[in-house]
């Protein structure tokens, strides 16, 4: 940002944070766990992490260059000669990208012919996607944003940045919304119809039934579409299509469901794939409580870009942040991939990976839930110990994040009878160890997507189970030096020897190793480099400067933990 | 098998029918609805119906367990299902009988195609790893396996056999919503013939919903379910190579 504009947007950016006494619970540590090693972890992550927020810094990317336009207002789209509709988002920075200008930012581009033209944002957005504005000729010295325009689209970025924060601020508000101190994990359960009429009567159901938190799957391909679909979707494939739509459509079901039962039931999507920061701003506007939102999720296990990853992941890590987006990552995929015994220490080591990621994006640990999962092969002997050991490991390392618990799914097999039981001590171990929040396993997993009926078993499995060992947790000390202890120790040296290993070669070069979940990815292979763009000096983008501003005025604004 | 062929399900008893189902039915839970259920389960010929449970899931839909005698039987002689003929063989044994009879390295690629990103399960046949204790094809010395992972379009599939000239092709369906498995699969064998591919190659097909009787009606050479490890689905592949007097 150069010193004028920075000078300026502090001028047009007044944002007053409450201090909000949030409710936090630490838990007891019970597991002796070296406090040193778990800090020299952290500290490494950071180390990781800051050659690649160096990379962040100096660049853009079409998905964030389109969730600028529609955090200032631009919605539409236009029916390509395919029949296919666009967003005019889409068609718009793609023009800008083909002239050569995204560098200056999409903004700089509009500007310049809302300048020259006499003419609306929209007016000009949609001249654009519609071929009746021509961008051939303009080369990049030839853009001059008038001085007032630049300030009146900094007061525009401002307004918008307030009220993500007060939407944000109304749903910190909301009568029963609370992810920490319940007394049981949060059952989380996913619908996935592909039909958002029918999500809704699903949701709907597994919430009176006791469900706390719906996530919405999105359609099998939704993470490599360049776009984001429009209006209300009925034919999604192992899941409905995430858009706008959809999203007011469930919220507003589970609003009045909330009200209707007097618990309140949070709503999740999925910010990932090549569209990461544009769910995340739909999202935002549309209310919903939580996003799957993880730094390397998209890369290794989409064959996404790493670059364009990393770089979405933290644009979209803003407004999460702004707008009290609780942000799930995603470690529980490692262990599909590789052994849930074996591979361990990846999964927290990459949560210490994405806590250094989300903490430079100025999320606070309070709304990082991070992910793991139960997935151990079930014939392991004393496979419960061991997955206890790292459920209270990872507990007890994260004292102040809502800790997201994921269900055993690899080695599900299609007896569902023996998946129940299976699901069921998963609920044990959650119950005990404390974990924030439980997806509930399924017992038809690997069958077919969830059905009503399905979710209604699991939810019953899930309720008995936390009702019946509420205070387990609390009654047990864990013997020094036993097989639990042990266990958790271990993974944390050998997360401790990863990290190391991980410093020395550089993320990107450790990624391209395999060294995450098994999984190889090149720097520059995988889907969306195209869309990856350095910035020149002279880049404009007020959205950008004040969703940093109002993060980290956020954050200095924490209350202390 | 018993002398006419004719088989019932089994129970406490032979021939007792018994059988245990569950179901949702989209209507408030009163009395109607269990006699609604009752009558669902007479339909589908049961006898000495019993409603064991039925709970409330919604104020509009009512979940049912329902216990009874299935009064249908089954005549194993007019089962025909295309069986595949091969012995099951462990790593070792199948590394050397391509050593001995083919004498080469068999080329495979697998891969899930179309939208779905699942790779639970190609990922179990092809990783060094595998399954359940069952090395995965990449561990066969003998076999040239690779993995092209999820979301690989008909297009490329059909272009990377063009280039990669692969022995063996498998193809993992995990998504099954709307049959949309069968469509990509149907598409991704159009292709294969109408770009002459299928001659002296080995398709397979994978996935907790596929069975070896719709794989052959679609075209492939066999299809495996749940359960099938990769020793499983290289003894049959390897063997059927051998049996058809390729080299």
């Amino acid at each position: 940002m150069s010193k004028a504009r920075r000078k300026a947007s502090r001028k047009t950016a007044s944002f007053k944070i409450e201090k909000k006494s949030q409710k936090v619970m630490a838990f007891k540590p019970r597991l002796s766990l070296s406090s040193s090693i778990i800090a020299q972890c952290r500290k490494m992550a950071r180390d990781i992490t800051q050659p690649v927020q160096d990379l962040i810094g100096n660049r853009t990317t079409v998905a964030i260059e389109r969730t600028t336009l529609r955090l200032l207002g631009v919605e539409g789209c236009i029916t390509q000669a395919d029949g296919h509709p666009m967003p005019y988002v889409n068609v718009v920075v793609d023009q800008v990208r083909r002239h050569g200008l995204l560098s200056h930012g999409v903004l700089k581009t509009v500007c310049h012919v809302m300048a020259a033209r006499n003419q609306s944002l929209d007016d000009v957005v949609s001249g654009i996607a519609k071929g009746e504005i021509d961008l051939s000729g303009i080369t990049p010295e030839d853009l001059r944003v008038p001085k007032d325009m630049i300030r009146d689209m900094q007061k525009h970025a401002t307004v918008v940045v307030k009220n993500l924060i007060e939407k944000g601020r109304n749903k910190d508000r909301s009568k029963n919304r609370k992810v920490w101190g319940n007394r049981d994990p949060l059952r989380y359960v996913i619908v996935a119809t592909g039909n958002i009429h029918e999500d809704v009567t699903q949701a709907v159901s597994a919430a009176k039934n006791g469900a706390d938190i719906i996530a919405v799957i999105r359609s099998t391909a939704q993470s490599l579409l360049d776009y984001v679909p429009d209006g209300l979707t009925t034919m999604g494939f192992g899941g409905t299509y995430a858009t706008q739509a959809n999203f007011r459509l469930m919220r507003k079901a589970l609003h009045e469901t909330s009200a209707e039962i007097g618990r309140y039931i949070h709503l999740t999507n999925y910010s990932s794939g090549l569209c990461m920061p544009e769910i995340a701003a739909m999202a935002a506007l549309e209310d919903l409580d939580m996003l799957l939102n993880d730094a390397m999720y998209g890369i290794l296990f989409r064959d996404i870009n790493m670059k364009r990853t990393f770089i979405d992941q933290y644009f979209s890590r803003l407004i999460c942040s702004v707008n009290s987006i609780f942000i799930q990552t995603g470690e529980d995929n490692y262990l599909t991939t590789a052994d849930a015994y074996d591979s361990a220490h990846h999964v927290l080591a990459s949560q210490f990976v994405n806590e250094s990621f989300a903490l430079r994006a100025k999320i606070s640990p309070t709304r990082m839930c991070l992910g793991h999962a139960f997935e151990m092969d079930p014939k392991i002997e004393d496979g419960f110990l061991y997955e206890v050991a790292q459920a209270q490991m990872i507990r007890q390392i994260f004292p102040t994040s809502p800790i997201k618990y994921m269900p055993p799914t690899k080695h599900k097999q299609g007896d569902f009878f023996w998946s129940n039981l299976y699901d069921g001590m998963f609920n044990v171990c959650g119950q005990m160890t404390g974990q924030t929040i439980q997806l509930l396993g399924m017992a038809t997993e690997s069958l077919h997507n969830p059905m009503m009926h399905d979710r209604y078993w699991s939810l019953k499995n899930a309720n008995y189970v936390f009702n019946n060992t509420r205070h387990l947790g609390e009654e047990i000390v864990w013997k020094k030096g036993g097989r639990v202890e042990k266990r958790a120790q271990e993974v944390l040296s050998h997360t401790h020897a990863m990290l190391r290993k991980v410093k020395k070669q550089g993320l990107m070069e450790s990624i391209s190793r395999g060294w995450f979940a098994d999984v190889k990815r090149a720097p520059d292979g995988g889907r969306g480099l195209e869309g990856v763009c350095e910035k020149d000096f002279t880049y404009f983008n007020p959205v950008w400067d004040a969703l940093e501003l109002a993060a980290k005025v956020k954050a200095s604004a924490k209350v202390k933990l | 098998m018993n002398a006419n062929h004719m088989i019932a399900a089994y129970g406490d008893l032979t021939d007792d029918g018994f059988m245990q189902l569950n179901f949702t039915l989209p209507i408030p839970c009163d009395d109607v609805a269990r006699e609604a259920a009752r009558e669902m389960a007479a339909k589908m010929g049961l006898k000495n119906i019993q409603v064991a449970t039925m709970e409330s899931v919604t104020p509009t839909h009512t979940f049912f367990v329902v216990v009874g005698a299935c009064e249908h039987r089954v005549d194993l002689s007019k089962i025909k299902v295309p069986k595949l003929e091969f012995k099951p063989m462990k790593i070792d044994a199948i590394d050397a009988l391509i050593q001995k009879e083919i004498g080469r390295k068999l080329k495979v690629i697998g891969c899930n195609t179309g939208a779905d990103a699942h790779t639970v399960g190609i990922d179990a046949i092809m990783n060094m790893k595998g399954y359940s204790g069952d090395y995965g094809l990449e561990r066969y010395k003998m076999l040239d396996a690779k993995n092209l992972g999820s979301q690989v379009s008909n297009e490329d599939l059909v272009a990377m056999i063009q280039k990669e000239k692969p022995d063996v092709v498998l193809i993992s369906k995990i998504i099954t919503q709307r049959d949309i498995h069968l469509k990509d699969l149907q598409d991704f064998m159009t292709l294969v013939k109408s770009a002459g591919l299928h001659e002296k190659r080995l398709m397979i097909v994978g996935g907790p919903r596929i069975t070896n009787k719709e794989a052959v009606a679609l075209g492939y050479d066999a299809g495996f379910s749940t359960g099938a490890t990769a020793s499983v689905v290289a003894s049959y592949f390897v063997q059927e190579w051998i049996k058809r007097g390729w080299k």
